[in-house]
């Protein structure tokens, strides 16, 4: 029944880790030969949706009793460094524009996910209640 | 929750450079101190940044001051005979710091401090709106 929410679920979880790495580069922003880095999250998505919907993983049963669970583990997104548009001598690799720029639009996107979610959790709770 | 780490990175961020800000802050102070506690001229200081791994996460790197190293620039010297501190000569040797150099890193550092301030506050605001997820 939350099979639909999954999808935004993966989405979500992917934005904070985008958010995650785009901060360190932020936070790095002042580091000699530090390079920046990113994923690239149309492909961590496919990865992702990928594995929820093909390989769900067995979790390990000791008992009869027990549920079989169909949790699943998408793939970590590969970590690539960025290519620098203006390369400076401390060999730092970080624009902070456009880190600000990505972390920026990517918090729009997590918020978006996080709409589409919350929209569909109510539509369950209104079948739910069946007013 | 993947998004608290950002805490941990961006404080990270913030601790280094107000450690930066910090130094600059007293090279300004002493830019004119020809005599410190060991009677030798004031030697501007400079921070070296390093990234600091968090955990075994290898998305989240913070920054760490790795050391305060000495500039070792030669000292600016005057010409003023009237100075106790003046030698045979009449030179005195001032501190090496450099204020229009202090100055472009004071504002490099704020600025820095401030954008990590702004990560900090999206993550939080994202943070709050997961919690209000459901109702």
């Amino acid at each position: 029944m939350t099979a639909t929410l999954d999808f935004q679920a993966a989405a979500l979880g992917l934005q904070a880790q985008r958010a995650k790495v785009l901060a360190s580069n932020i936070a790095n922003a002042d580091t000699p030969n530090y390079q920046a880095r990113d994923f690239d999250f149309s492909v961590a998505l496919a990865q992702a949706a990928q594995a929820t919907a093909h390989s769900p993983t067995e979790p390990v049963r000791t008992h009869p009793a027990h549920l079989s669970g169909t949790g699943t583990t998408a793939p970590a997104p590969v970590l690539q460094y960025r290519q620098p548009l203006q390369p400076s001598l401390d060999g730092n690799s970080v624009d902070l524009d456009t880190e600000r720029a990505a972390f920026a639009e990517n918090s729009v996107r997590y918020e978006a996910s996080l709409r589409f979610l919350n929209g569909q959790i109510k539509t369950m709770l209104t079948a739910i209640n069946g007013q | 929750m993947s998004l608290f780490k950002i805490f941990d990175v961006s404080s990270s961020a913030i601790a280094a450079q107000s450690q930066r800000l910090n130094v600059v802050a007293s090279n300004l102070a002493n830019a004119e101190s020809i005599a410190g506690p060991d009677g030798q001229p004031y030697k501007a200081r400079q921070v070296v940044f390093q990234t600091q791994s968090l955990g075994a996460d290898p998305a989240a790197a913070g920054v760490k001051v790795a050391q305060v190293v000495q500039d070792d620039t030669p000292a600016r010297r005057i010409h003023d005979p009237s100075n106790p501190m003046a030698d045979a000569d009449g030179m005195v040797t001032m501190p090496n710091v450099n204020p229009v150099e202090e100055m472009v890193n004071m504002i490099s550092a704020s600025r820095s401090y401030q954008t990590n301030v702004d990560v900090m506050n999206t993550a939080k605001s994202l943070l709050q709106k997961v919690l209000q997820l459901g109702t």
